[in-house]
This record gives structure tokens, C-alpha cells and sequence, in this order.
């Protein structure tokens, strides 16, 4: 088991945006999250990476107790991230800012980190632009660089915060072979993701959120056929 | 094992090269030209230089720390007040006493992070001048160093100043142009090294994480970058360095008084000015803003309060049309880096490397 979530609760005054979350992923696993827009998934997100503080419960990466833990700390323990809306540092290369999450998630001299940094850029197709603006990049670009740096930080875990979305069908097959391929390497995966067929073909187990509570998790098939999933996630009368 | 590497990283480029030996000449020429050159030249050169180096320290600050301060007079006041007590009240050198000012400021800074740092962006800027202008009030209180009204280094001090025989020997000028000299000569080092020390921060690994601090805090803290510990870091850096610089403007001077020492629009407001017509975030910006700085001071040196708000104007229009600052139009036309900071990927299969 690499990471455990006890009853982990968030509220923003009133509002409930983790409700008693409970579950865990083992290693080298990959687990999927949908839910509708709201649902508290990206709130998720970064109460696992520590961007934002819990407000109860118990968070344990790697067997270690990381709750209080800031973002920094996370990520150089093995937590690595891609955000929903692409962050780069748009003043750097897209090398640099590879460079930058090498030399800083794992702690080293950036002169030992280019032989990994070339290898990243080139599974994730952009060793060709490694030497252009960041802020220069088309959004299929941006989204690869944001993959590409959270492979960088060396995670043992790795979370994707809708990557695919907003691409075109190609670009969207292209970028899922790419995390397939970090997948097999034995990289464990959360990925939040609202393009389903994108998700089940990567992830074995998936997880519902609603209104920060978790509403079901197991596998794909048994999930989607779930009376409650199809109500609430897909909005359908059955 | 044998491990072939293929990709290899490299800054160094050919521009870079001759800026660095261009800079050199520069430096010998500088520490020569007292030679050949008249007194009022020479204290031209040191208002530069001090400038030049506040710019320098006021751009690592916002440019890439992010930090907009308008409270860098207090580090300048506090610095010049250091230099003044440890003359005054220790019988210090006052060469030396230079360093107390560096000190001074680097003890004011920690306070004053400690409160700005709650604070953000505006709030941030308004904040480190409210400290500022407390700082102020509190050192007119001083009575031992002349409280509202100032005073003045002492004769047998500014008479005795370590180095100053020397240059009278050396050029055969009068008492008060070698002190000018040996100021003009501390500007330089002082420049040189403010400058060329951030420029090695740039290229060391902390330059990566200046730039990622500078453009996405969030992604930042997300990649492993210490952000709270760096923002410290580069605040009591520039703040140390501020008050050195104020201790030698004051022992320049030789007066001192809380309404020049903590001047908003001389050490802060002129220092914005420069850097950000310039360029901000770049080396070559402040270089580039000083220039044109002192040459509009020098033409518009007798039109009063026009000087002010043709200033002002110049500032609005290069925010408008080149937010990147005149060094930022040069750069964006021609691609040159004087001081490059950049580490490109060389290796198979990327554009333009090979």
C-alpha cells in the first residue's frame, strides 16, 4: 500500500468539500477518479500533495504519516503532480522546467539530471521543443510538458489532473499510450479524468466522488453498472 | 560500465563569452580612470555605480523573487546610520564601518520579512514602506547621531580614512578628490561584485528556482522548490547588500539627516524607474536603465519638478509599449543575452542542437 486516505475532511467555512474520505492504492497500481463538476476531485488532488491542508483525518504516503506535510516536502518523498490547468514556468524552456522539477523534487546537481531529463522529454514527445519558450507551447504541448515535469520530480506516485481534456481524439490516444507506457514502467497512477474511455483504458479500479464523499470505488465495469454511479455521475433516470 | 552520453546542457554562448571579457576591460578601465579623468566625472560615476547596484539588488528582488518591495531606503537609512554610528559612537574607520552597514540592514530585514511576508503583492509593496517609514521615525530619534536635523562625519575621521593617503600619493590630488577616488573605487567593487553575484545565483541551481518562484509559486512548491525559504533567502541577501551600498553613498556624502537617508524617491522610487525602463528580470536591464537615467538627469537637471514628472511619463509609456523594458525591445529584435542564463539541451533529435 503506498498511500492511505482515513476519513479526510476539507471544508471551506460551510461548505464540505472532503467528507470523510477513506481509501487506499496500492503500489504500482493505477485508480481512476470521476464525479461531476464540483464533485471536490481536484480538492482531493491537493490534499494529497499537500497544496492545500486537510481539515481532519489521516493522510499516509509510503507508510509515513504525511498530513501536516507541505507540498515540497510531498513531492520529494515521491508525490508528483500534473495540474488540471497547466502550470508551466512560461518563462523557462520546456528542458529548464524539467530541469527545475529534477534538480528540486529529488533533491541533486541539475548536470546529473540531463540524461533523465532527455529521456523524459523524449517519452513524452517533446525532446524536439526542449529548448523553446514554455510559454510559447499549443495546449497539447503544455499539457505533455505537465506530465513531463511530474515525471521529472521522480514520483513514486503520480497524479493527473484531467490531462486528456480538451484534446482531439489523436492527441488524446497519443497522450494515453505515454502514461500507459510511465503505467508499465511501475508507476503508481491517480488519474482524474472526465474522458472516460481514456481513463478505463489505463486505470483498474475507479473511484466516485459526489459532494466530497466517496460514492463508489472497484472495478470499471462493476462501477459504470452501479444504479447510484448512473444516476449521480451520469445523470441518467434509470 | 561505459555510459555514453549523449544530451549534454550548456550556458555558455558566444555573446556571453565577450560580455565577460568586454567586462573585464570595463573593470581594469574603471580602476584606471581616476587617472585621466576630472573630479565631477568621477562622482558621476559613483552615483552609477551606487545606482547600479541598488537597481541590480532591487531586480533580484522583483524580478525574480517577486517580491515588490518600496521599502529598500530603510535597508539604504539603516545602513548609512550603522556606518555613521560606528564612526561616531565606536571610533570606527569609516571603510570599515561600511560593513556595520551591511549588518545593520541585515538585522532590520529580519523583522521586516517577518511581518511583509504575511502580506502579498500590493499589500506587500505598502507594507515594506510603512516599515520603512517607521524605521525612519525611530532613527530621527537618536539624538547621539543628530535626530531630525542629521549631522556630519567628523573631521579627524573623514580626515583618516583607510586609503586615502595612498591616492593622494598615487594621483597627487588634494584630500577631499581621493576621497572621492576611494569612494568611486569601493562603487565599483561593489557593483561589480552585486552584480556578478546574482548573476552566479542565476546560473546556479537557485536561478531555477528564482525563475519557477517568479512564474507559478503553486508549481513551484509542487516541483520541490522551497519557496518561504527562498524568498528569506534572496530578502536578507538584497537587504544586506542595500545597507552596504547606503553606508558608502553616506560616507561619500559625509552628512547625513533621516530625510535624505531614508528617501523614498532617491532610493527607491529612481532604483523602480531604472529597472523597470531597462528590463526588469534580466542583468542587462538595470545596466541599460541606469545609462538612460543619469543622462535624463543630466538634461533635465534644471527643470525642477518637470525632471519628476517627465520621469513618471517615460515610465508610464515604456510600461505600456515595452513591459519588457528597453533591453527587453534590444533582446526580443536581435536575440542577444549579454549574460546568458539560459541552459539549452544539446543532443539528437531537438530543434536547433545538435
Amino acid at each position: 500500500m503506498i498511500l492511505s486516505l482515513d476519513s479526510v475532511s476539507k471544508s471551506f467555512g460551510a461548505l464540505k468539500v472532503a467528507d470523510g474520505v477513506t481509501f487506499a492504492v496500492e503500489k504500482g497500481e493505477a485508480l481512476g477518479i470521476i464525479g461531476p463538476n464540483g464533485a471536490g476531485k481536484s480538492t482531493l488532488f491537493n490534499l494529497i500533495t499537500g497544496n492545500l491542508l486537510s481539515s481532519g483525518g489521516r493522510i499516509t504516503f509510503e507508510g509515513r504519516d504525511v498530513t501536516r506535510l507541505p507540498a515540497m516536502e510531498r513531492v520529494r518523498m515521491g508525490v508528483g503532480r500534473s495540474f488540471q490547468i497547466p502550470q508551466p514556468f512560461e518563462g523557462l524552456t520546456v528542458f529548464e522546467n524539467l530541469l527545475t522539477a529534477a534538480t528540486f523534487g529529488r533533491g541533486g546537481r541539475e548536470a546529473d539530471m540531463v540524461e533523465d531529463c532527455a529521456r523524459i522529454l523524449d517519452e513524452t514527445e517533446l525532446l524536439r521543443k526542449a529548448n523553446a519558450v514554455a510559454g510559447s507551447l499549443s495546449l497539447l504541448d503544455r499539457k505533455r510538458l505537465e506530465l513531463a515535469r511530474a515525471m521529472a520530480t521522480g514520483p513514486e506516485l503520480l497524479l493527473l489532473d484531467e490531462i486528456a481534456g480538451g484534446l482531439t481524439e489523436a492527441e488524446c490516444t497519443a497522450l494515453v499510450a505515454t502514461i500507459r507506457g510511465i503505467h508499465a514502467q511501475g508507476t503508481t497512477i491517480i488519474w482524474i479524468e472526465h474522458v472516460l474511455h481514456a481513463l478505463t483504458s489505463v486505470v483498474e479500479r475507479l473511484l466516485v466522488l459526489d459532494f466530497g464523499r466517496v460514492i463508489g470505488i472497484g472495478a470499471p465495469d462493476e462501477i459504470m453498472a452501479s444504479k447510484e454511479v448512473r444516476e449521480i455521475y451520469l445523470g441518467l433516470e434509470v | 560500465m561505459t555510459t555514453h552520453t549523449a544530451y549534454r546542457l550548456t550556458t555558455r554562448t558566444k555573446a556571453g563569452t565577450i560580455t565577460g571579457l568586454v567586462a573585464l576591460a570595463l573593470i581594469a578601465l574603471g580602476f584606471a580612470l581616476p587617472a585621466f579623468v576630472s573630479r565631477s566625472t568621477i562622482q558621476d560615476l559613483f552615483f552609477i555605480l551606487t545606482m547600479l547596484a541598488l537597481a541590480q539588488l532591487w531586480n533580484l528582488l522583483a524580478g525574480y523573487g517577486g517580491l515588490v518591495s518600496v521599502g529598500q531606503q530603510a535597508f539604504v537609512g539603516i545602513g548609512a546610520y550603522a556606518m555613521f554610528a560606528a564612526v561616531i559612537l565606536l571610533g570606527w574607520n569609516p571603510v570599515v564601518a561600511i560593513l556595520a552597514g551591511g549588518v545593520a540592514a541585515l538585522l532590520l530585514a529580519i523583522p521586516t520579512a517577518f511581518f511583509a511576508f504575511r502580506l502579498q503583492g500590493a499589500y506587500f509593496a505598502i507594507g515594506t514602506w510603512v516599515i520603512a517609514e517607521v524605521t525612519r521615525l525611530l532613527v530621527a530619534q537618536w539624538k547621539a547621531l543628530g535626530g531630525g536635523t542629521g549631522t556630519s562625519l567628523p573631521r579627524e575621521a573623514t580626515g583618516n580614512i583607510m586609503g586615502v593617503d595612498l591616492v593622494r600619493a598615487l594621483f597627487g590630488v588634494r584630500e577631499a578628490a581621493a576621497r572621492d577616488i576611494l569612494a568611486y573605487w569601493l562603487a565599483l567593487v561593489l557593483a561589480v561584485a552585486i552584480t556578478g553575484g546574482i548573476y552566479w545565483l542565476l546560473r546556479n541551481r537557485l536561478g531555477l528556482a528564482l525563475a519557477a518562484l517568479r512564474d507559478n509559486i503553486d508549481a513551484a512548491q509542487s516541483v520541490g522548490v522551497d519557496a518561504v525559504r527562498l524568498k528569506w533567502a534572496v530578502f536578507m541577501l538584497a537587504a544586506a547588500a542595500t545597507g552596504l551600498v547606503g553606508g558608502l553613498v553616506f560616507m561619500q556624502t559625509a552628512r547625513i539627516s533621516p530625510g535624505a537617508a531614508f528617501a523614498v524617491t532617491d532610493w527607491t522610487a529612481y532604483v523602480i524607474f531604472i529597472v523597470v525602463i531597462g528590463g526588469i528580470g534580466t542583468i542587462e536591464g538595470p545596466i541599460v536603465g541606469v545609462i538612460v537615467f543619469f543622462l535624463l538627469r543630466s538634461a533635465l537637471a534644471d527643470y525642477g519638478s518637470w525632471y519628476l514628472l517627465t520621469l513618471g511619463l517615460i515610465a508610464i509609456a515604456v510600461m505600456l509599449f515595452a513591459p519588457k523594458g528597453l533591453w527587453g525591445l534590444v533582446s526580443a529584435r536581435t536575440g542577444l543575452h549579454l549574460f546568458p542564463v539560459r541552459r539549452r539541451l544539446s543532443g539528437p533529435k531537438i530543434q536547433g542542437g545538435t
